[in-house]
């Protein structure tokens, strides 16, 4: 629970997601991120460690580069939620639809 | 279990779920556009006051998708964006996870019905999640209480469990 709550704390600026978003295709160093963001490195790296510690970025060593990943953890409980929602009104679905097909036939 | 969960899943920013209806494409279809009410869990997932009787999608780009309470009242649960017959639909889910109406929110879902012989799958994905977080305030608060969100995790726990 406190992990989503985390997550959408450091989702709630735009700034943010965008950086999220620039991660969607792969990983990518700071530098590599604040290109094409008008946003300074020092800041794209504070917002970083925001994600981080929200379980939404990870980052891992590549000599002496640092690469930055989206990491799925921290919307987890958000996905749970929806995940049990879908699963429950497909099954109804479902049942509801082979209904309508016997009848057909 | 009869729904699945994509199991490669990298996207934190969506939720994949597949199911395989015995059931032909068409009649799907019908059933998840046209009658949708008959299968919905109306009990426990609307917005209105009234209770709800109908969900339904309007039939063409742009159209509203809404639930209908007993009282004839009606509340927007999000708007047609894709209408491809028998193939492929995308709304618009402007619900948030208190189950209120907030029209800013534009998360998709995304439906395709793909032909398997006889049977169809369904293929649903619920995207744009990290939407959520620009409403983050109400959503700590759902965090906060034992409202609709810890019981609705609880139930996911219960049905996973199954």
């Amino acid at each position: 629970m406190v992990n989503a709550e985390r997550a959408l704390d450091a989702l709630g600026d735009p700034t943010r997601r965008r950086v999220l978003k620039r991660l969607r295709s792969g990983s990518r160093s700071v530098g590599d991120i604040a290109q094409g963001l008008d946003v300074s490195r020092p800041a794209v790296s504070q917002h970083l460690k925001v994600l981080r510690s929200a379980g939404l970025v990870a980052v891992r060593a590549e000599g002496t580069r640092r690469l930055y990943a989206v990491d799925t953890r921290g919307l987890d409980a958000l996905r749970g939620w929806l995940d049990g929602f879908w699963d429950k009104a497909l099954v109804a679905f479902k049942a509801e639809a082979e209904r309508e097909e016997r009848k057909r036939s | 279990m009869t729904v699945q969960t994509t199991s490669t899943e990298t996207d934190p920013n969506c939720v994949r779920k597949s199911i395989t209806v015995r059931a032909r494409p068409d009649v799907a279809w019908r059933v998840f556009t046209e009658k949708m009410g008959t299968w919905w869990p109306l009990a426990n997932y609307k917005i209105g006051k009234a209770k709800a009787v109908d969900a339904v999608i309007e039939p063409r780009v742009g159209g509203r998708w809404y639930e209908r309470g007993d009282d004839g009242s009606t509340c927007d649960w999000g708007r047609v964006l894709t209408w491809e017959p028998h193939s492929r639909l995308v709304l618009t889910w402007d619900i948030d996870a208190n189950w209120q109406p907030d029209p800013t929110l534009n998360t998709e879902v995304e439906v395709r019905f793909i032909a398997d012989g006889k049977d169809t799958r369904v293929a649903l994905e619920h995207r744009r999640l990290d939407r959520f977080g620009a409403r983050r305030d109400e959503m700590r608060r759902i965090f906060d209480t034992e409202g609709d969100w810890g019981r609705l995790l609880e139930m996911f726990a219960r049905a996973a469990a199954a």
